[in-house]
């Protein structure tokens, strides 16, 4: 696997074996590029999340490597290369909204009047402007969803991971986030990692969606998602957005077959 | 601001008027049964007593206070120290929490007449230590349960940012363990006057309000004996006050306040 100049994620042979004797991930290569935005999509215990973590350095891989940023991933968590969303927003209620997107802020030693200024920014990139003072709790969960990806972006990190971030969200605020967070992707020019369960949101979203299958988790195929940039609900009706989603579809249900199979990596 | 203090006065009017409601059938069933002063004395008689021997009960009465707000200052001091180095060494934690619990279940007051002999019948460190002992538990095992109970993703969080022990500390963990610190420290703030009351029951200087009641008690001179029972009661709720206005103004974001905060 060749690393050219914009990878900003270099995965070779990464597997995962708990202590309980689970095999969370199996022979994982994949490389993303600048700019992309990739879905890992898979049922449940297909390690998606894991390999999320073992990206970001929060889980160690038992066997291969990961760069990230052209470093160790180590390295680059050191170096705040990389924001988190989750799938609660894990916003800290002693911390209105504008102190909750400052903490990274504040922990990097940005002074004050850089970090005002800086949450503004965020603020008005997620639409939240006006909510500076609110308490997280007085928020919808799906503005909370936007306070912690304001919070992610904020110290402008080359790499966005997000772990079914929409994921507790009810289907119609899951759609508008979904259009929202493709125009912040848009204007903050990062790159994605995404994890979800839902076909139609991966494809939606990404440039790629990469289909992992369970037990152990390897990568079952890649689908290239070509559907028009920027997306917009109508891209949703467009039948090539269902051609897509049938794609993932049959590679979801093929897993169990085709996971032997060395991942297409385009 | 002036609606929610109005909504508050109101919301006291029931257990007011209960409090009321409770001296009245007090001072008439003993005067209607006759009731002997020695078995239960009448309110009216508690309230002469309190008013003729005011100055003196007072003085007893801030005394006991200053040993029992002692005993709370160290006790619950010592009790936040030991949950963070609890929470920060969980090997060390693990290792001193059974003898932990095992302490708790001593009936500490027991040791009174120890202290009373260790630091000396009129030395009110002797009654601080009691109730220093008996604030540490409550206060130290609440921390560290709230020290301890942070949410994995926040865990995750903080090391995305690089952040460090210390950084989890003072970002997450010493935040989030704050309603549960004051949970702790409620009760310990009650107990710290029991603990300088019945420390003065086993001895102590004429002028604490532990060894008053027991005078008082002695001689027959109930009223005064249940007039200064009242004022360590009062005094005791006054402490418990003190920790809950800390706690309302530490901790308004909890979600505890926020029925009240909403108004």
């Amino acid at each position: 696997m060749s690393q050219g100049a914009d990878t900003v994620v270099s995965i070779s042979d990464v597997s995962k074996s708990f202590r309980t004797g689970v095999t969370a991930l199996q022979g994982i290569s994949l490389d993303i590029r600048q700019g992309e935005f990739v879905s890992l999509i898979g049922p449940s215990g297909c390690g998606k999340s894991t390999l999320l973590r073992i990206i970001g350095d929060l889980v160690q891989p038992s066997a291969g490597s990961v760069i990230v940023n052209g470093k160790p991933a180590h390295q680059a968590r050191l170096d705040h290369d990389y924001g988190i969303v989750f799938q609660d927003a894990v916003l800290y209620d002693w911390r209105n909204v504008a102190r909750n997107v400052s903490l990274p802020l504040e922990m990097l030693g940005w002074d004050r009047a850089r970090r005002r200024e800086r949450v503004k920014e965020m603020l008005e990139l997620v639409e939240l402007t006006g909510f500076e003072s609110n308490r997280p709790w007085q928020l919808s969960g799906g503005m909370q969803q936007r306070v912690s990806i304001a919070r992610a972006l904020s110290f402008d990190p080359a790499l966005l991971l997000m772990d079914e971030p929409f994921g507790a969200l009810d289907e119609m605020t899951r759609e508008r986030l979904n259009v929202e967070l493709l125009q912040i992707w848009e204007k903050a020019r990062s790159t994605v990692v995404f994890v979800t369960h839902s076909i139609p949101e991966a494809v939606y979203l990404s440039t790629r969606v990469v289909v992992m299958s369970p037990r152990p988790g390897r990568i079952a195929g890649v689908i290239e998602v070509d559907l028009p940039q920027p997306r917009t609900a109508e891209t949703r009706e467009d039948p090539r957005f269902f051609e897509h989603v049938t794609a993932v579809r049959e590679v979801l249900a093929g897993g169990g077959q085709t996971s032997a199979k060395t991942p297409e990596l385009f | 601001m002036g609606a929610v203090v109005g909504r508050r006065l109101r919301d006291w009017l029931p257990a007011l008027g209960v409090f009321l409601l409770g001296i009245a059938l007090w001072q008439g069933l003993t005067t209607a049964l006759n009731v002997q002063t020695f078995l239960l004395p009448k309110p009216s008689d508690i309230a002469t007593a309190f008013w003729d021997n005011r100055t003196e009960l007072w003085h007893a009465g801030l005394y006991t206070l200053r040993e029992a707000a002692g005993g709370f200052a160290i006790g619950a001091g010592l009790g936040i120290i030991a949950a963070l180095v609890l929470a920060r060494f969980r090997r060390v934690g693990a290792a001193l929490m059974p003898f932990a619990i095992a302490a708790n279940a001593v009936p500490i007051i027991a040791f009174a007449p120890i202290t009373n002999n260790w630091f000396g019948l009129l030395n009110p460190i002797s009654k601080m230590s009691i109730a220093a002992v008996l604030c540490f538990f409550p206060t130290m095992v609440n921390t560290l349960r709230g020290l301890t109970s942070v949410h994995p993703s926040s865990i995750e969080l903080m090391r995305s940012y690089a952040g460090g022990e210390l950084a989890m500390f003072r970002r997450v963990r010493i935040p989030s363990s704050l309603p549960f610190m004051f949970t702790g420290l409620k009760v310990a703030a009650v107990l710290s006057m029991i603990g300088a009351i019945v420390g003065e029951y086993f001895g102590g200087p004429t002028n604490a309000l532990g060894v008053s009641i027991l005078n008082d008690s002695q001689l027959f001179n109930f009223p005064r004996a249940w007039a200064g029972i009242l004022l360590a009661s009062a005094f005791g709720i006054g402490l418990y006050g003190c920790v809950a206005l800390a706690e309302h103004f530490t901790t308004g974001w909890h979600p505890s306040a926020r029925a009240f905060n909403a108004e």
